[in-house]
């Protein structure tokens, strides 16, 4: 889809110091998101502070709903009354959004959530890191369906993903996740906001053709229709049922097939271009760990200490979760002896990891409870034992 | 289709209005549903609202596949969060007119929350509750607004619990237009979503309807018929009643009429108001300069002035006509 230059209104250009939550929310004003409906919750509400306080003089709106069920609704609304929308939370809100996340997919309804996990079940511990929300993102709402889901590990990606979860909503309607953590999110390092015309941002596909003929939905699992906003006179109708082209029900097994294809495909047979990884000494490795947000600044440390310790060792940063690098994690998978996965939870990505080795390496899983980050040290013994 | 069908779907006189090609609907005979939505489109032509700048959102249930079969923006939501969705839609383009039509259980059960919030904050935006006092789409079970004693199939021995009243509760939460009637006052559920249409700030309407196939049947009061012989007799219009006193007990008695018209500035108009004064000449909602909002602002006092010079000439000739309103003193 084509890049243009970002809204210089919403660009707040220039080197800062900012947390990862802040700086969420100015990647989402430079991507052209005017509309935030949010709930406050630790760690994440720095976000919606920031929006709520900058929205005004950029053009947007912000607007503190009394929950996170109703902000997800509102981001729906507001994504069909023309804007780029976000919200933010955690987990406990997150498990909330999951209803109108379904409705999201299901009307593929562009819109970008960010979740600044942190530990769980439920309440668990609100202030501290964790990244047990890996596999909710993915399966959290009803039904078979995907969603693009990004893992930033500094405030400064932070940033550019959120201009780019924008970009990726927009070019295939489909709800965008940014799953970063409570030690991201809280930590302030430099950003860096390049000059707006140096941003790329993806517009909405405005339909252009004749009034009568607009379907909301074409289902080809490859590419997705255009879009119109209500008060345009498209009288466009949407609904979380089994649709057809129309956007009418259509409650049929055949229907479903269609749509529930076409929801998965649209994503998969994209993947290639989706999918963003950071790749470091690969080539000749013996050991490569994989890793994702806050916990692949800590595997740097030990991959560090594994090469000083004579064990090739590469690293594989996932910077996009979902849809999964399986593909390029099979082609290593036949020529290394094994993976490292640390993460902050007791075995998520670590299982599609030997789902896409299939057996052809080890698999080291490194689990930590929530609430910490691992020390190096667990990381190198599992490189070590990777490395037998 | 033959041929009756396709002439009904072109000729019909409200095919300018509903999406024909989705005809028969789902709902049962003698269902209120119908009178509701009839109501709704006579009050759309009526009050010469530009259709392309109204949009329906509906939950889920029986009331909520009215956004299903109006043909205008439509939204079928999730269940109970019509009025959230509605809320985004009408901020994200206040240019809308923005209806949420849509049940008892779905605005009051799952969506009570979000009902009181809408309420609150005035948002600009009609809310009409199909009041049926079931859930009609799942069989029969009691809702917020069941009568005590009422029979519901997940009260099978009669309800126990206590109801909401629900203008009480849209008046209280902060509502700033609140009316109520059955669904055989058509002609003045018409009327109210006129005024609803040129009414600034969060207006509730609930109209009191039957279910033929679940409440009436499970609580052995007849037909449809009988559900409107039922409000013929004890549906009663008044002026100036206190939303305290309008609680519903099994079949008892139901107060009628607008009960609450105030004005108060709207969500968007306090947005506006705050931002502008704090931030000055920098504040520019969705790029839209002080002169441009102010000058909206007058186009659209405008606009309800003669919205409302209309409705009350419309009123003088009905009840010159004599063929006005079903109750004395409307």
């Amino acid at each position: 889809m084509r890049k243009s230059a970002a809204d210089p209104k919403g660009v707040l250009s220039g080197s800062h110091f900012l947390d990862g939550d802040h700086a969420l929310a100015e990647g989402a004003l430079a991507a052209g998101c005017r509309f935030f409906a949010g709930y406050p919750i630790t760690p994440s509400t720095e976000t919606a502070e920031r929006f709520a306080e900058r929205c005004p003089a950029v053009g947007g709106l912000f607007i503190q709903m009394e929950d996170e069920i109703a902000s997800v609704a509102a981001l729906i609304g507001a994504a069909w009354g023309g804007q780029k929308v976000m919200t933010v939370t955690s987990g406990p809100g997150f498990s909330l959004m999951m209803e109108n996340i379904g409705l999201a997919v299901m009307t593929e309804t562009p819109m970008v959530i960010a979740n600044v996990q942190r530990a769980g079940p439920s309440t668990g511990l609100p202030t501290l890191p964790a990244q047990q929300d890996m596999m909710q993102v993915r399966w959290g709402s009803q039904g078979d369906y995907r969603v693009i889901a990004l893992c930033p590990d500094s405030p400064q990606e932070c940033f550019d993903l959120a201009v780019e979860a924008f970009n990726l909503s927009e070019t295939y309607r489909v709800p965008t996740f940014i799953m970063t953590d409570e030690t991201v999110g809280h930590m302030h390092e430099k950003v860096v906001i390049p000059p707006a015309d140096q941003i790329g941002v993806v517009g909405r596909n405005w339909y252009q053709g004749p009034k009568a003929d607009y379907r909301p939905y074409q289902f080809t699992g490859k590419d997705v229709a255009p879009m119109v906003k209500a008060g345009d006179g498209y009288r466009f109708h949407i609904t979380g049922l089994t649709h057809d082209e129309r956007g009418y029900p259509n409650l049929t097994v055949e229907q479903n097939e269609k749509v529930v294809t076409h929801l998965i495909e649209k994503i998969d047979s994209n993947a290639d271009r989706i999918i963003r990884l950071d790749e470091d000494e690969i080539e000749g490795a013996e050991v490569v760990v994989i890793s994702y947000g806050i916990t692949s600044r800590i595997a740097s440390r030990a991959v560090q200490l594994a090469r000083e310790a004579g064990i090739k060792t590469g690293s594989l940063r996932l910077i996009t979760i979902w849809p999964f690098a399986e593909k390029r994690i099979a082609e290593l998978a036949g020529k290394i002896k094994g993976f490292v996965v640390p993460e902050i939870n007791y075995g998520q990505m670590v299982r599609e990891v030997e789902r896409s080795a299939a057996g052809q390496c080890k698999v080291v899983g490194v689990g930590h409870c929530g609430g910490a980050v691992h020390d190096p040290e667990e990381i190198l013994a599992a490189i070590q034992e990777a490395a037998k | 289709m033959n041929m009756n069908d396709q002439t009904f779907r072109v000729e019909s006189p409200m095919a300018e209005f509903l999406r024909m090609e989705r005809m028969p609907h789902i709902w049962c005979p003698g269902c209120g549903i119908g009178t509701v939505v009839n109501s709704f489109a006579e009050a759309v032509k009526k009050s010469n609202i530009d259709m392309d700048k109204l949009a329906v959102v509906s939950g889920i249930g029986c009331t909520g596949r009215v956004a299903g079969y109006v043909k205008l923006d439509s939204l079928h939501t999730t269940h109970g969060r019509a009025i959230p969705v509605a809320t985004g839609l009408k901020l994200a383009n206040p240019e809308l007119k923005v209806v949420v039509v849509s049940g008892d259980g779905d605005l009051f059960g799952i969506g009570g929350n979000h009902f009181i919030h809408a309420a609150r904050r005035n948002m600009d935006i009609v809310v009409i509750c199909v009041n049926n006092f079931t859930y009609g789409m799942t069989g029969g079970q009691l809702t917020p607004t069941t009568p005590q004693t009422a029979n519901a199939s997940t009260t099978p021995y009669g309800n126990y619990e206590y109801p909401f009243s629900l203008p009480f509760l849209a008046d209280a939460c902060g509502a700033t237009y609140v009316a109520r009637w059955t669904s055989l006052h058509a002609r003045n559920i018409t009327k109210s979503i006129r005024e609803a249409f040129n009414h600034k700030g969060f207006s509730f309407i609930e109209v009191i309807a039957p279910c033929t196939t679940l409440y009436q049947r499970r609580n052995r009061l007849g037909d449809g018929l009988d559900a409107l012989n039922y409000y013929k007799e004890e549906a009663e219009v008044g002026q100036e009643i206190d939303t305290r006193d309008v609680g519903i007990d099994f079949q008892s008695e139901i107060r009628m009429g607008r009960f609450v018209k105030r004005d108060k500035p709207t969500y968007y108009e306090a947005v506006n108001e705050r931002y502008a004064n704090v931030l000055g000449d920098d504040y520019q909602l969705y790029g839209m300069s002080k002169p441009e909002r102010e000058e909206k602002a007058r186009r659209e006092a405008e606009e309800r002035i003669r919205m409302q010079a209309l409705l009350e000439e419309e009123e003088a000739r009905l009840l010159a006509e004599d063929i006005g309103t079903d109750e004395e003193g409307v």
